[in-house]
């Protein structure tokens, strides 16, 4: 079980929600759990959501796992330049 | 066994040089080939018939006389291009803003296009399309659009990110929000508080080389596209999905390029002269002039942001706050997000919040611009920090030392840090000579930091090993900044051999894997990883063939400096092979050696840097001369060291011309008065002085080298810096970006005023 924190408008989504309890072990499990959880993710997760573990932001890695105790934080799929 | 993209610490034989840049002869000699420098045989022209109005719905397009003139191939509009969008509010947005649909939604919007023998003939038949509109009022600026009087964009519009959801329609596409703490209670801890309002104009990214491309529809379902791209395999997925075309079968090569900073990210014209192909049967090819590029490619934002701090005496911030409009264009985005987050990102902040709004206007669609939204909140806000140390008598540096993000401090956008660099940078700052240089009249200096975060994403790299020992290695990031001298660097160190064995080339959409493109500052950082993970597999390969020459198992070959070598005392005797003697009988040993890689190349780290800059401001002419300009960023490891520096010094030169200069100017019609380098100007190199650099290498834990991206953070600081400069060289605090020289004048004589 990890802790998320949602940021703004996700929360908001997610019924006002800014943290959620999620079993997860990775960022595939987080998404997949999160979107059945809470269906109005759906289309966020669809769009893209980075996850900020331990303040590293990964995009991309549905691989990354979710160590224990770590400070998991969903952020808008950013742009870049 | 998966690549480990760890950083472990290790002593660099290549990296770190400074060879001299592979494209560099080409470039300047003109060879190189840029966008505009592809032709087909028997390519037709293409030209693009675009608004004269801010607003309008097109009521009717006529395109019979231009379609019957001698040598016109054909002729397109919306139709051309039908919606297959499928509920997709992106691609759709992309789609209207290539070629308008319903209604044009700013001057230079794309109605129409043609594609004719020669640019004469095209030119003729735009005049002959007859285009029926009626013209709707306009808006342009951002505060102006977010009242409830403005003209509206679009009726369907609701502002997102509120509740309960509006119920009646707006420019405000959306609103944000990040922070954390209670900001009142921390305001009423301030002992003092600065309150500022604040004003940026929208500015273009100012690339040299226009959009161009060549694009060849065939009639067996194949196409093609040459074009000045930061991201082919973007551009093919975009242009196949608004055509209808299948990802495989449209190739897409990218040309050498021009320069990009985020603005070919963006699709434009390609799916129009993709379009153009399809219909005349022959290939197009469609370049912009730079009146075009200005009214029709997507500049960066302009802004309208309120910041407010507060602080006790002692120099710790007790609260921050800020509101960022954001113009969009026409078409909502995540540009005042991207200012809501990174706005107080150098900071370590008790309580905190950010409110952002994206404001559709009659302008261009928005584009990104390399670190997308951060320099204008950075103006704002280190505007504002300059001013309370200066309200509690601290020195600058000293108060954002104090007050700056380390590891641990849960940043302004949610996350808590881990080790991040914004100390270093200001230690080092406050440790340059630039900082005690003696200044003279009407001169002055300022200092800001700045934040961006840096991505990685999707990279497929190939590394072939040739027959005489010389190495190919392919890459499918665009090489913006010198990116293939330092991945050739990257290949040499991990393969042992000089940089001069290594040949990169950018490989075309057909030959390589799916690349993201080269944003985000991703592009060294991407490469260079899966680039060590290709040349590790391609060692792989070269120990196991190495072992069959031998005839002795693998396990007692290793790779070192470059050769294969027998470990343990039964092959003692046997001499190292290199690279060119395994290769040279590659075809008996198993075949042709390569080592190849696809990951996802996440973990780029965040990114700071400081800058100090002196001015000197004719009180007379409110001009503004920068005398002196520092630049400090950690780059991780710089790779090549001298295109580091270029790429400090390409985001200052930026940030000096869009701080002093450069803006959009829209006329009562709503139409843009500068849409050219005469009118619109960018520096020159008498506008700058030598930029200083100062490289910090704090190693990025997930880089194996410890590289981070170089590419934007540049120019987050420099509005703010300079604005501190211009500031404290006039005595008034500058409240609107560019400070111009009409500007800086109004700016004394108000305050003479007072």
């Amino acid at each position: 079980m990890v802790e998320v924190t949602l940021w703004g408008s996700l929360g908001a989504a997610a019924g006002g929600k800014q943290k959620l309890e999620v079993e997860a072990k990775d960022i595939r499990e987080l998404f997949r759990n999160l979107a059945e959880q809470y269906p109005a993710l759906g289309p966020f997760i669809e769009r893209g959501i980075a996850v900020s573990i331990d303040g590293v932001i990964y995009r991309d890695t549905w691989s990354k796992e979710l160590p224990k105790d770590a400070e998991i934080f969903l952020l808008p799929r950013l742009a870049g330049g | 066994m998966g690549f480990d993209p760890s950083y472990s610490a290790r002593t660099f034989t290549s990296v770190g040089t400074r060879p001299v840049r592979p494209d560099g002869v080409d470039k300047v000699t003109g060879r190189a080939r840029y966008g505009a420098d592809f032709n087909m045989p028997g390519q037709l022209v293409g030209r693009i018939l675009r608004s004269p109005h801010a607003h309008a719905r097109i009521r009717r397009i006529d395109t019979s006389k231009a379609e019957k003139l001698k040598g016109v191939k054909a002729v397109i509009t919306a139709a051309d291009l039908p919606d297959l969008t499928n509920g997709d509010s992106a691609m759709y947005d992309i789609l209207d803003n290539c070629m308008a649909r319903q209604k044009a939604l700013y001057d230079g919007h794309a109605v129409a296009a043609v594609a004719a023998i020669d640019a004469r003939t095209a030119r003729q038949a735009l005049e002959l399309i007859e285009v029926d509109y009626e013209v709707l009022p306009h808006v342009t600026d951002v505060d102006e659009a977010m009242k409830a009087s403005a003209p509206l964009l679009h009726e369907t519009v609701f502002t997102g990110g509120v509740d309960p959801k509006p119920t009646a329609p707006s420019n405000i596409a959306n609103r944000s929000q990040y922070g954390h703490g209670d900001i009142e209670a921390g305001f009423k801890e301030a002992d003092a508080v600065v309150e500022r309002s604040f004003k940026t104009e929208q500015t273009h990214q100012g690339y040299i080389e226009p959009h161009a491309c060549v694009a060849s529809v065939n009639s067996d379902g194949t196409s093609e596209l040459w074009v000045c791209t930061q991201g082919h395999f973007v551009y093919r997925q975009q242009c196949a999905a608004l055509l209808g075309l299948d990802v495989s079968k449209l190739r897409v090569t990218p040309s050498e390029i021009g320069g990009g900073f985020g603005g070919k990210t963006h699709i434009w014209a390609e799916p129009v002269a993709l379009a153009l192909s399809r219909k005349a049967g022959r290939p197009v090819k469609l370049v912009m002039s730079r009146e075009e590029v200005f009214r029709a490619s997507g500049p960066t934002s302009a802004t309208s942001i309120e910041v407010k701090i507060g602080a006790r005496k002692d120099g710790t911030i007790t609260a921050a706050s800020a509101t960022l409009s954001y113009s969009c264009g026409p078409y909502g985005g995540m540009w005042a997000e991207l200012g809501a987050m990174t706005s107080f990102a150098c900071y370590n902040l008790k309580n905190v919040k950010t409110v952002g709004y994206e404001v559709l206007v009659n302008r261009p669609k928005t584009a990104a611009y390399r670190a997308p939204s951060a320099p204008m909140a950075a103006f704002a806000v280190e505007s504002v920090i300059d001013e309370l140390a200066q309200k509690i008598g601290m020195n600058p540096v000293e108060f954002r030392i104090r007050n700056a993000a380390r590891q641990g401090t849960k940043s302004s956008y949610g996350p808590v840090y881990g080790p991040i660099g914004i100390g270093p940078t200001l230690e080092a700052a406050q440790k340059h000579p630039h900082m005690k240089a003696p200044l003279g009249k009407n001169q002055g200096r300022g200092m800001a930091c700045g934040f961006w975060f840096n991505f990685g994403g999707q990279t497929c790299t190939d590394l072939n090993i040739g027959a005489d020992g010389t190495v190919t290695l392919t890459v499918g990031t665009v090489d913006v900044g010198g990116s293939r001298a330092s991945l050739s660097l990257v290949a040499a160190e991990e393969l042992g051999i000089p940089y001069a064995q290594v040949q990169t080339v950018v490989a075309d959409t057909g030959t390589l894997g799916y690349n993201d493109m080269t944003d985000g500052s991703r592009g060294t950082f991407s490469s260079s990883m899966a680039t060590i993970s290709a040349a590790r597999n391609a060692i792989g390969v070269m120990r196991e063939r190495a072992a069959r020459m031998w005839d002795i198992p693998v396990d007692d070959v290793v790779w070192e400096d470059g050769h294969a070598r027998a470990v343990g005392e039964k092959h003692g005797n046997l001499s190292p092979l290199s690279v060119r003697d395994i290769a040279a009988v590659a075809a008996k040993t198993g075949g042709p050696i390569a080592g190849h890689s696809e990951l996802v190349a996440d973990g780029a780290g965040v990114s700071f840097a400081t800058h100090i800059c002196d001015v000197e401001v004719d009180p007379e002419t409110g001009a503004t001369r920068i005398l002196r300009y520092t630049v400090v960023q950690d780059a991780g490891k710089a790779v090549h060291p001298a295109y580091v520096e270029g790429q400090y010094q390409g985001g200052a030169a930026q940030g000096i011309g869009w701080a002093l200069n450069e803006e959009y100017v829209y006329g009562e019609d709503g139409c843009l008065q500068n849409p050219g380098f005469l009118d619109y100007r960018v520096p020159v190199c008498s506008d700058l002085p030598m930029i200083d650099t100062q490289i910090l290498e704090i190693p990025n834990p997930n880089h194996p080298y410890g590289v981070r991206g170089v590419g934007e953070t540049s120019i987050v600081p420099p509005l703010a810096a300079i604005a501190n400069a211009v500031s404290n060289a006039v005595g008034v605090r500058m409240t609107h970006i560019p400070m111009s020289p009409p500007r800086i004048l109004a700016a004394l004589e108000a305050e003479r005023a007072h």
